[in-house]
């Protein structure tokens, strides 16, 4: 009998259908708060030194480049409570690409989630160069090159310093914090016609009710904007800002798609998931996209990838892949600590330093896939639910997993960290 | 109000979403606007999975496809008022 293995088309009953019970029942406030009712709520979270919160409290060993993964996963292994965030890039990289790389890897070492970093390279100038951009934060950091000790003798030396920056973190105190603390992320994925209906408003009206507070939002996805452009930028705080967000679209028109299209975007956008979920335009996958920013809120500033946000509290736009690895990577690193995620079919991301809560209306994908989702907005489907009832059970999860609940993507080990390539290396 | 079979964003709308699983050609609809909780009554055609549009109108082949109050691209044939409207009947307006 043959051993080769077949793939399993999944036609056959699920066993194991529907999440825990806790996972499913995420119930809606009696009767539906309004913004002013969340002016004294806090969250338990660590204050780093320049003044941030996070909510977790990694110890990282951050490799520099593809070479390093090996040492860093060595440490890793050996010191616990440490965590290896290896990655595909780092070599011969040049020009805003290069510049996305740094940002992006400072950016993930200085995020407030994050308590100290252990820095393996394979040669010591860039190294020190990711060093010393975590370092402004006043946070614990070390940086080691590999050239002229080899991996054994520099994962012996980043051990030591692991251990001690964990033993460290692990007694550094919570306190309470201002909910106004968070800086709370969005990007939808497997989208349907019910992300747009449910769990996209349902985020929308979470940052209708906390941005008035003083928290920071973010939304991005540049190519998945495309159909409601036009919303979009009527939706900038001022004339400026919608200029400089319209230059960044256009720009993803013309300098990708245009260079680099075979036919047309209709191979991926939307995508065989979005289309197996009913959506059959990009119009109408963009639109239901932009419902995650609510009604209220106007974006304040249109920002670079992995750029930390500059002009004060409130919602920002981020010029992003839609992929969602990628693009939750690239908020992480701009330093957001909760991740709100709406999904209609079912993407099963995480993030290895943000806590990606998952949002989802289809009910279909409740009873199949239960366990990766963490908020269930099915009711607005079925008119049990309203949107600002949503908004309030979404905020209930944010503050439940800001004091420690485990997101169904952290419990199911999900940690991807997909660095932002523009183009070939040298 | 029982639980509605089919969604709609806005009045203007051409399009409304099935909301759930297993929808039979011949279901008498019951069908929501969520922006006004309004409601009406509409027999599904086909076979509808959920997620899945439905024309509220006849469309004709060339006619623009509304929902949410926007465009969301064009009919590429004639679609009846209770049929499935997906990629074999529609597509986007940008390329």
């Amino acid at each position: 009998m043959s051993n080769i293995a077949m793939f399993h088309a999944q036609t056959a009953p699920n066993p194991f259908r529907g999440g825990a019970p806790d996972q499913l029942i995420t119930k809606a406030t009696p009767k539906a708060l309004a913004s002013a009712d969340y002016a004294n709520a806090t969250v338990r979270g660590w204050r780093r030194e320049n003044g941030r919160v996070g909510v977790r409290n990694h110890v990282v060993i951050l490799p520099l480049d593809d070479l390093s993964n090996a040492a860093c996963e060595a440490v890793a292994a050996h010191v616990k409570g440490t965590m290896a965030l290896p990655h595909a890039y780092g070599r011969l990289q040049f020009g805003e690409d290069l510049e996305i790389h740094f940002r992006t890897l400072i950016g993930i070492g200085s995020n407030p989630n994050v308590a100290a970093v252990v820095v393996i390279g394979i040669e010591d100038q860039w190294t020190n160069r990711v060093v010393e951009g975590i370092a402004k934060t006043g946070k614990p950091v070390v940086g080691f090159g590999i050239e002229l000790n080899g991996d054994i003798a520099t994962v012996a030396k980043a051990s030591y310093e692991a251990k001690r920056f964990v033993q460290w973190a692990n007694e550094l105190p919570q306190e309470d914090c201002p909910i106004s603390d968070l800086w709370i992320s969005t990007k939808c994925g497997e989208s349907d016609t019910t992300t747009g209906l449910s769990s996209c408003p349902t985020v929308g009206n979470m940052y209708d009710k906390l941005i008035p507070h003083g928290i920071y939002g973010v939304f991005g996805e540049t190519s998945e904007i495309t159909g409601a452009e036009h919303l979009c930028k009527e939706r900038a705080a001022t004339p400026e800002v919608a200029e400089k967000w319209f230059k960044m679209w256009k720009s993803y028109q013309d300098d990708v798609i245009e260079a680099h299209k075979t036919d047309d975007l209709s191979d991926s956008q939307p995508t065989k998931g979005n289309i197996a979920g009913g959506l059959t335009t990009i119009e109408e996958k963009a639109l239901g996209n932009l419902e995650k920013i609510g009604r209220e809120c106007r974006y304040i500033d249109a920002l670079e990838p992995a750029e930390a946000p500059a002009k004060g509290p409130g919602l920002y736009y981020m010029d992003t892949s839609s992929a969602a690895a990628e693009c939750v990577t690239l908020m992480a690193a701009a330093g957001y600590v909760i991740h709100t995620f709406p999904t209609g079919q079912g993407n099963v991301i995480g993030n290895p330093i943000v806590p990606v809560i998952k949002i989802s209306g289809n009910p279909r994908t409740i009873r199949t896939m239960g366990e990766h989702i963490d908020v269930d907005v099915s009711g607005v489907l079925r008119r049990e639910m309203t949107i600002p009832e949503a908004g309030d059970a979404l905020i209930d999860m944010i503050v439940r997993t800001a004091n420690g609940r485990l997101t169904a993507a952290e419990s199911l080990g999900h940690r991807e960290f997909v660095m932002t390539k523009l183009y070939r290396s040298a | 109000m029982s639980a509605p079979q089919l969604l709609v964003h806005e009045k203007k709308d051409t399009v409304g979403v099935v909301v759930v699983e297993g929808l039979k050609a011949g279901t008498d609809m019951l069908c929501v606007v969520t922006h006004d909780n309004s409601a009406f009554h509409l027999t599904s055609k086909m076979d509808v999975p959920i997620g899945h549009k439905v024309a509220l109108t006849d469309i004709k082949a060339g006619d623009t496809i509304w929902k949410y109050g926007q465009d969301i691209g064009i009919a590429k044939a004639d679609i009846a008022k209770g049929e499935h409207v997906h990629i074999h009947n529609a597509k986007t307006k940008r390329w």
